[in-house]
């Protein structure tokens, strides 16, 4: 006899790693047709052993400027999530720490301008844009990108600020820390996993943005979610090259995404975890 | 040096006082303790103290000086918290030394007094953990050692033991009470614990719902309570009650009715009170006797055995509750009847308004 | 004790608070009045000589138009059912990712990639490799079961949107979720286990009621999020077969960007906003009471 336990934890792992692999199999298969030739990537029934090739890759070079792209991303997403944490920390600080009756509706306020659908917007910050220049810039997407996710950091930043015990702060009143020596050795240290899980949801949104970056860059500042589409219409066919072009766009955001995990899941709480 | 002066203070949280008109004097090297039930203002007064609260109203002074507007950090004191509030991120020694750090210290004055403070307290093998690699215990002398690096003069203990077990808490009572006397400054200290307050304070003062109730020594406090809520929290266990009736009066001397039907004298100023009032008897269980002349007689409902003493919880006619402290190896068990003796120079008698009746003596 | 602690520290945050306050407001209202102002405009970017005020005609046209009424149904229905999908199953997986198996990590990392991927690049993949009725593998494997093989965008469009969207979504709601559940304090369970509950009064009686605040937190989010769906229909099915995957969003811009109707588009996006609005004030508020209360 097989014992219970033993039992159970094997039905789990059965029942688990199916979903897992279900959820995971479309990257997976994209991966794997990335290094099929075009005629392999098509074949019915599809092809599970197959001679792997790095043509596609080089093709894609060829076509289009991925580490200009992949420059960009990195860039704009670093950027508009410095620019954010910049005005959001302070913000995040002077709500948890020194609440007033108006703090709740200023947060909801917040919030619901993450509401504004872009669409909605579009036109006018499009306009606006063109007036300025900042169509088809970095600066100009690192704004959108920190405007856009300001709500939600200053939120997240909030929830990690409250977690911190009163008294640690208090204590470094009394022993003459002043506010700013309170926000820079006390509570940014203290609230660092926070922090960086704040910062790291904010790179992720900002890498697969793909409605301002579709519609606000051609191709100096295009990041990967347009290098991407530019491979959608037109070889909407060729399947392998445009496998190995998505491998290229993800691949590092999910890299960076599952090394920093731990730190994401203890991060992505919102408050609701007590 | 350190005096501290508190006049007429008071503190409303938006329409509730929670404080209201605290005077007391705390003399230079003088270990007060504050004592009450939870919610009595205790806590926020240290805290007034401190300087993490606003005073709404009234006048703090330190030293003569008046610090209501001054910052905690530039009143010369340190504060021992709760939870201790050490900072998690540094090290035993970078806690020490943090308030010298922000006070712009040279780094060799400050590996000094840490040292100096780490020795006092046996942590000089700890200096380079972080908190949470720490025992309970450790965590707090930290937080001591972190106040007295400060070199305040005027030490504030919020509750600090309540978070240890019962075994390190008597220990640390011991550590602070040594503290006190090596370190020779004014220490104020809260505590709901009556034990850490009798067994540490040269004066307690007693709360209750934003006023002081009490003053006084520890002895003072157990002999002399000036109200049944005083005679009720300074003692353990529990001073017993019970209501009476003035039967007549005498110069000095009130003779009352006991349930029983029986009179007990009591030597107290006799001109407060007139025949017939109902007023309340109380006597500690430590000053009742088993005796075969006793007024009471009761059932034994439980029987606590210590040890070294024996509690016995009585019901006694009239349905009266009555607690005795008795020999450790006192033979009576539940059910038993057993009558007990009492003095009357050993009760206290309150008036109706729950005010004691002074001693004739 | 808060409230307390305001008054007595008198903090001038204002300097903290307000580049805050003060960029968003900006972010919002600057285009709001533009939008508006545009929505009452006669403008046409193909055309610099129609112009002038509109009156209320780009509302009529638009109100008249029942593309703008398929729209509003589609956002909804798409937002509902994409809400349905990730909570029902994150809430499932969050349990199972709670228990003990072999190679956990490794299988969690698996689950959480779909969050990580661009919503361009997963349009693409389950456009043309997975959902392609004739190379696609799902086609293929319908083939292979003696089935004949569905055109996923041609006659199931809504379906596959939803499905596109809750393959992305589903990792986050899990993320959350799971954080949720395993702070749930292992004693409840155990003092439930006593109580005599098995593993589905654990799940409805316990598990369920601590991810309260949890579920709260993603149906909020992802609400946000969903609203303005974009690149997914625009890559998959470009907002069709006719009006069918067409939302607020795709409307708007096949006005605006396609047609170069700005006034129309402006109008549309006031509608959107409105609508926004109307979802963020019942929401907002709802969440923000239960989250009050934990």
């Amino acid at each position: 006899m097989i014992n219970r336990p033993l039992l159970k934890k094997l039905t789990l792992t059965l029942v688990a790693w199916t979903a897992a692999l279900i959820m995971f199999f479309p990257v997976f298969w994209m991966l794997v047709a990335s290094f099929k030739t075009e005629i392999d990537a098509v074949a019915t029934p599809p092809m599970l052993v197959f001679k792997p090739t790095l043509e596609n890759y080089a093709a894609v070079q060829q076509r289009a400027n991925y580490i200009n792209s992949a420059i960009n991303s990195v860039a704009i997403s670093m950027g508009a999530t410095l620019l954010a944490l910049a005005l959001g920390i302070p913000a995040a600080y002077a709500m948890a720490f020194f609440p007033t009756r108006r703090t709740r509706s200023t947060l909801l306020w917040m919030l619901s301008t993450k509401m504004l659908p872009p669409v909605g917007v579009l036109v006018p910050i499009y306009l606006l844009f063109r007036d300025v220049g900042l169509i088809d810039t970095k600066a100009g997407l690192i704004i959108i990108y920190a405007l856009m996710n300001l709500p939600i950091m200053v939120w997240l930043l909030y929830t990690f600020f409250k977690e911190v015990p009163r008294d640690i702060l208090e204590a470094g009143r009394i022993d003459g820390a002043s506010r700013r020596q309170e926000l820079f050795y006390l509570l940014m240290p203290l609230s660092l996993p926070g922090i960086a899980s704040t910062a790291l949801l904010s790179i992720i949104l900002c890498w697969n943005e793909a409605f301002w970056s579709l519609n606000l860059t051609t191709s100096d500042a295009a990041p990967l979610t347009a290098f991407i589409s530019s491979f959608s219409a037109p070889e909407g066919l060729f399947w392998a090259k445009l496998s190995a072009a998505s491998t290229l766009a993800i691949a590092p955001i999910l890299l960076f995404g599952w090394m920093s995990q731990r730190q994401l899941v203890r991060g992505l709480t919102f408050g609701a975890v007590k | 040096m350190a005096s501290v002066k508190l006049r007429d203070i008071r503190k409303t949280f938006g329409r509730t006082e929670v404080l209201r008109g605290i005077d007391l004097e705390i003399e230079d090297r003088e270990f007060v303790v504050f004592v009450g039930p939870s919610g009595c203002g205790k806590s926020t007064l240290l805290r007034l103290i401190a300087g993490l609260e606003e005073i709404t109203e009234g006048d703090l002074l330190i030293d003569g000086q008046r610090v209501n507007d001054t910052p905690p950090d530039r009143r010369g004191l340190a504060m021992v918290f709760q939870s201790y509030a050490l900072y998690p991120h540094m090290t035993v020694a970078d806690n020490m030394g943090f308030s010298l750090r922000l006070a712009g210290a040279t780094k060799d004055e400050r590996d000094r007094k840490v040292r100096e403070a780490a020795r006092a307290l046996q942590l000089e093998p700890l200096l380079d953990r972080k908190p949470r690699e720490l025992s309970g215990g450790q965590r707090q002398r930290v937080a001591i050692g972190r106040a007295i690096v400060r070199n305040p003069k005027v030490f504030l203990f919020d509750e600090p033991l309540s978070n240890l077990d019962a075994g390190l808490r008597v220990q640390m009572r011991i550590e602070i009470a040594r503290l006190h006397e090596s370190l020779d400054a004014t220490m104020i200290y809260v505590t709901h614990d009556q034990v850490e307050a009798m067994t540490l304070a040269d004066r307690i003062v007693v709360l209750r719902d934003g006023a002081i109730e009490q003053t006084g020594t520890p002895l003072d406090l157990y002999n002399h309570p000036e109200n049944i809520f005083v005679a009720e929290f300074i003692g353990s266990p529990k001073m017993n009650l019970l209501p009476v009736r003035v039967k007549t009066v005498s110069d000095d001397n009130v003779t009352v009715t006991l349930p029983d039907g029986g009179a007990l004298d009591v030597p107290v100023k006799s001109d407060q009170l007139g025949a017939d009032e109902q007023v309340t008897l109380g006597v500690r269980p430590e000053r009742m006797r088993i005796s075969e002349r006793g007024q009471f007689v009761g059932q034994v409902l439980v029987a606590e055995r210590l040890g070294s003493e024996t509690y016995l919880y009585l019901q006694i006619e009239g349905g009266e509750m009555l607690t005795i402290e008795t020999d450790g190896d006192s033979l009576a068990r539940i059910h038993d009847r057993v009558a007990v003796e009492v003095k009357g120079e050993n009760c206290h008698l309150f008036n109706s308004a729950g005010e004691a009746v002074g001693r004739a003596d | 004790m808060m409230t307390a602690l305001t008054k007595t520290r008198r903090v001038n945050t204002l300097p903290l608070i307000t580049p805050s306050v003060l960029v968003l407001f900006l972010w919002m209202v600057v285009p709001l009045v533009m939008t508006l102002w545009f929505s009452f405009q006669r403008y046409n970017l193909l055309n610099p000589s129609v112009k002038g005020f509109a009156g209320l005609e780009n509302y009529k046209s638009l109100v008249a138009d029942s593309a703008l009424w398929t729209a509003m149904l589609n956002t909804l229905v798409l937002v509902a059912s994409v809400l349905g999908v990730t909570v029902v199953l994150g809430t499932l997986l969050a349990v199972l990712f709670n228990q003990e198996f072999f190679g956990r990590p490794v299988a969690r990392l698996l689950i959480i990639a779909p969050f990580f991927v661009m919503p361009t690049v997963s349009a693409l993949i389950w456009k043309n490799m997975l959902l392609h009725p004739v190379n696609g593998l799902v086609a293929f494997l319908t083939r292979s079961l003696g089935l004949e093989a569905i055109d996923w965008f041609g006659n199931w469009p809504m379906t596959s949107i939803v499905m596109i969207v809750s393959w992305q979504w589903l990792p986050f709601a899990l993320l959350i979720l799971l954080t949720a559940i395993q702070s749930l304090d292992n004693e409840q369970i155990e003092a439930a286990r006593m109580d005599g509950a098995g593993a589905s009064a654990l799940f409805f009686f316990i598990i369920l009621p601590h991810l309260k605040r949890a579920i709260s937190v993603v149906v909020m989010i992802e609400t946000i999020f969903f609203l303005s769906v974009f690149a997914e229909i625009l890559i998959t099915t470009s907002g069709g077969p006719g009006l069918a995957t067409t939302n607020l969003a795709f409307l708007i811009y096949i006005r605006s960007l396609l047609e170069y109707d700005v006034g129309a588009a402006s109008a549309g996006g006031v509608i959107a906003i409105v609508l926004a609005n109307v979802v963020a004030f019942f929401l907002v508020r709802t969440i923000a009471r239960s989250l009050e209360e934990g």
